[in-house]
């Protein structure tokens, strides 16, 4: 609990944007919380920099206004996440304050709401009994939110272990009352609530175990799960200039991924992109309950004209949240859009602080940072034997669309799933953009991951999925041939290559995100649709010239696209088959001169 | 100061009046107020339509968007722009005028007295001839205004900003004489943070009110990797590009380039529902047509196919790309519909049967 009269105080001595110099009276400690009391509004910051008397802080809110000899307060603790029941589908500012319960249309500094819902009643029920030994972590009972559930842990920042001297009787408590005391080996009591605090910036550790990520995770989406598939657990970083379809990805991604819980990590990006998923969540069905798909879903949303001091928290506050839910053994979704302009936001501060630059004038330890948030990632296996992950997939919108910036680069050391989009793709509207040859899933290289894989789909499915990225190889060169010698000036073979090609591209990459059907293809269909595409394209077709070769590919393109946006298995679905069949049959007895 | 009094107003970046006229009544309110809490916005979706098919149709605004124009300097955006705002159905036109030339503002001033809308335009303009800095108080003074008609008044309020690349240069000068370390291109470290304090006051409020904001940013030779138009990019909810059409000899919005982030909002939804379909199809097929432009080009010979895109996309953008198309969404899709049966077979278009059954003509 905050006692703030016992901490130290200060006086604001310099102003520089939002990074403001205080004179403190006492001892204060690194990334200590202080308020700065302007005109009886306390404007929440954080301790940066130390040195001598001088405490530089960083606020996160807009400091017009502010005046030197305004009085600071300080906290005596780090900037902390509040954690308990009540967090899913809420909304959150980047430190964890409740959206909805502040006032007004706009966001007026010092308005500190609640994270969690301090009057509401929950039904408790204990899952274990007096008199076990407990540690961090493990789970004293649990409470039902919405679909989850919820577990209430012994709290984190506890250290060794402890009675269990009483746990309260199944009932309605608020979260602040107390379920559960604890008794040390010195015989002191530590009685434990619904809600804990955990300081953002430090990784909550209670599990025993994080083994490599080997689990597929299903997303949906064809060219990812088919050709680059990522795990529970996995990390992944999506690149890309603006306009190549990132926020739509991720979107999708947030929709219809194998998660218990999604959290979204709207980090200086556009307000009307939180708007939509405020507008659609609570409408959309989560294909995995047939639940509403805001159930499942936080949002943290520090948007691009939020202050830029929060905009660093806020994926630190997502993260919490997300350890905090898979300690309880729940898949994690958590999804950052974007990585860069939080990189931007340290970069801002650093920049405030005189430090000497790094390259594109980022702090120079923006690698090990970078590297370190991606690490709380992972799959684990908590005290109990049960596992939990947390599958983080972050975006980088990369200046000027320039892979070679700090951010990608760090990025692509920490992540190990690569989805490039492409502007080439995304303007000619092949959406998704990932471009399939330049991306990569390094999971593909796990014993544990292929492993699972086969028994997903089959035993020869990686042969498959390297044909068809081999044929899209092939068709590029082809694709370049064609240009350079003209249609005549090369074999017909070459034509049939670059249509193979492209009808990988029309049938299985591309896929269109705003349809009902075809946004979401599920690991089933995805087998069935690279097999039959695989089959119909590897079929000796037989052409008389080059020009046959278009109309024929078109036809067959058309009968798959068509069979994307058709239930799978319906009627209507089987009789695209038969076209299929029947176009194919065509081409390969039919045609009597090559044979 | 912002009250009724500001409307058929001309200002300087502070406010006082440049027209000749009193110094308006209202109240005072401090400029660059803190921003919207997102949960009180509403989704934008309601079609702001301009009449123009490249725009309306393949890249369609929405009321509460943000969009610029990205443009060479010597690309007619400010008269496009103008024609855009006397089009769409505003309440209010706040024109912000940054780095103005004398010319182009008297250009501004001119056509909307001509169009007899003088009575909804609010103008803070910053020509050439005033010093620099005071570029970096127009936009504030711009939306401030705009904010009092869209949530007090609950108005559709369209702001023009133009040219945000003098507004960027003007911050690097300051940014500079506070010994801050240049980023990218020497622009502040901060230019994403500055620039998006501006463009994200564009939204649709509750009440209905909304404030939408249309921006030029020009280019220097075309570059939109220049930390300006890069930043606007990460910003905006798409961009326009103009470009001159040497086969019809006319500007047309570029299909390519451009983009509207919000039009899924509304195509398919406000709009007849084969709109996204056949906007994609059309797009695709004069795609096709540049390649087979390019095989021209150098000396191959077309094949039947190629020879057919090259005229579906005369056609296409005289009739559908053209700046100077006024007409309304359903006929846009129907001529879409009519090229298509011209040049080409149900099967090259790749649009679901639901659609060919029903509006394919042959």
């Amino acid at each position: 609990m905050m006692v703030i009269n016992q901490n130290s105080k200060g006086k604001v001595h310099g102003i520089i944007s939002n990074l403001v110099i205080v004179s403190v009276d006492g001892p204060i400690i690194q990334n200590e919380i202080c308020y700065i009391i302007k005109e009886d509004i306390p404007l929440m910051a954080e301790v940066i920099k130390t040195s001598g008397q001088m405490a530089y802080v960083q606020v996160f809110e807009n400091t017009t206004g502010l005046k030197i000899g305004a009085h600071v307060e300080f906290t005596g603790n780090m900037l902390e996440a509040t954690l308990g029941p009540g967090l899913l589908s809420s909304q959150y500012d980047g430190l964890l304050h409740d959206l909805k319960s502040m006032k007004g249309t706009f966001l007026q500094p010092g308005d500190y709401t609640s994270t969690v819902d301090l009057e509401r009643f929950w039904n408790f029920s204990p899952t274990v009994d007096k008199g076990t030994l407990v540690r961090a972590g493990d789970w004293l009972g649990s409470v039902i939110e919405n679909n989850v559930n919820h577990r209430i842990m012994v709290p984190f920042t506890l250290e060794g272990d402890y009675l269990l001297e009483n746990i309260f009787p199944e009932g309605s408590y608020k979260v602040t009352d107390t379920i559960a005391i604890l008794l040390d080996n010195h015989g002191k009591q530590t009685p434990v609530t619904m809600i804990q605090k955990w300081p953002v910036k430090k990784a909550i550790h209670v599990y025993t175990d994080k083994p490599r990520p080997f689990k597929i995770m299903e997303t949906g989406i064809r060219v990812i799960d088919t050709f680059s598939p990522i795990t529970l657990g996995g990390t992944g970083f999506i690149p890309g200039p603006f306009g190549s379809g990132k926020t739509v990805l991720q979107q999708s991604i947030s929709k219809q991924a194998e998660a218990d819980i999604v959290i979204v990590a709207a980090c200086g990006e556009r307000a009307n992109e939180i708007v939509e998923i405020f507008a659609e969540f609570p409408q959309l069905d989560d294909p995995w309950t047939g639940r509403k798909l805001i159930e499942r879903t936080i949002i943290i949303a520090n948007t691009s004209n939020m202050p830029v001091a929060a905009r660093e928290a806020s994926m630190y506050s997502a993260m919490t949240l997300a350890e905090y839910y898979r300690s309880m053994g729940l898949n994690v979704l958590l999804l950052a859009d974007s990585t860069s302009r939080w990189a931007q936001a340290l970069r801002e501060m650093s920049n405030r602080m005189e430090e000497l630059p790094g390259p594109d004038a980022f702090p120079m330890d923006l690698p090990t940072i970078i590297s370190n948030f991606y690490s709380r990632a992972g799959f684990v296996y908590l005290n109990n034997g049960q596992n939990g992950s947390i599958t983080f997939i972050g975006t980088v919108s990369p200046a000027g669309g320039n892979l070679r910036e700090p951010v990608t680069e760090s990025t692509k050391k920490a992540a190990r799933c690569f989805y490039a989009l492409s502007q080439a793709r995304a303007d000619s509207k092949r959406y998704p953009a990932i471009d399939p040859i330049e991306s990569y899933s390094k999971y593909l290289e796990y014993d544990e991951c292929i492993a699972t894989l086969n028994s997903t789909f089959s035993d020869d499915w990686l042969i498959k999925i390297n044909l068809l990225k081999n044929m899209l190889r092939k068709g590029k060169d082809a694709a370049d041939q064609i240009n350079i010698l003209g249609d005549d000036g090369v074999s017909i073979d070459t034509h049939v290559t670059f249509w193979q090609s492209e009808t990988i591209d029309f049938v299985i990459l591309q896929q269109d995100a705003f349809d009902d059907i075809d946004c979401r293809t599920p690991l089933e269909r995805q087998k069935f649709m690279v097999n039959i595409v695989l089959e119909s394209i590897s079929k000796s077709l037989f052409f008389d010239s080059f020009e046959e070769v278009r109309p024929f590919f078109k036809k067959l393109i058309n009968v798959f696209q068509q069979m994307n946006y058709r239930e799978f298995m319906s009627d209507e679905f089987s009789n695209h088959m038969q076209e299929l069949h029947d176009l194919i049959q065509h081409n390969t007895i039919h045609n009597p001169v090559n044979l | 100061m912002v009250g009724n009094d500001l409307a058929g107003r001309f200002f300087n970046a502070f406010g006082l009046p440049i027209d000749g006229g009193p110094k308006p009544e209202g109240k005072e309110v401090a400029v660059a107020g803190p921003s919207v809490n997102p949960i009180r916005r509403k989704l934008p979706s309601e079609l702001l339509a301009t009449g123009i098919a490249g725009i309306d149709m393949n890249n369609t605004l929405v009321t509460g968007q943000k969009i610029p124009f990205f443009a060479d300097a010597n690309q007619p955006f400010n008269q496009v722009m103008a024609l855009v705002a006397l089009r769409a159905k505003a309440d209010k036109i706040i024109l912000g005028g940054m780095g103005l030339l004398n010319d182009d503002y008297l250009f501004f001033k001119n056509i909307f007295e001509n169009a007899g809308a003088l009575h909804k335009i609010v103008c803070f303009a910053n020509t050439t001839e005033d010093p620099p800095i005071e570029r970096l108080l127009i936009p504030d003074m711009a939306l401030i205004s705009a904010e009092y008609f869209a949530i007090e008044k609950n108005e559709k309020v369209l702001v023009l900003l133009t040219d945000m690349t003098l507004y960027a240069d003007a911050l690097s000068i300051v940014s500079n004489r506070m010994d801050q370390i240049p980023s990218k291109d020497s622009m502040p470290g901060s230019l994403y943070s500055d620039l998006a304090r501006i463009y994200e006051k564009a939204a649709q409020f509750e009440e209905g009110g909304s404030i939408t904001i249309m921006a030029v940013t020009t280019l220097s030779g075309g570059d939109i990797t220049h930390s300006i138009p890069d930043n606007t990019g990460y910003i905006t909810e798409g961009q326009l590009f103009l470009k001159y059409n040497t086969d019809i000899g006319k500007v047309i919005i570029d299909p390519f380039r451009s983009l509207s982030r919000l039009k899924n909002n509304v195509i398919g939804k406000k709009t007849r529902k084969d709109h996204p379909q056949v906007m994609n199809a059309s797009i695709r097929l004069y795609l096709d047509a540049v390649n087979a432009k390019t095989k021209l080009d150098n000396g191959f010979e077309l094949t039947e196919y190629d020879q057919r895109t090259l005229k579906y996309s005369y056609e296409y953008a005289d009739r559908l790309l053209a700046i100077d198309v006024n007409i309304d969404t359903t006929r846009m899709l129907d001529i879409a519909w009519e090229l298509f049966s011209k040049y080409f077979s149900i099967e090259e278009l790749g649009i679901k049967s639901t659609f060919t059954d029903l509006y394919w003509k042959k």
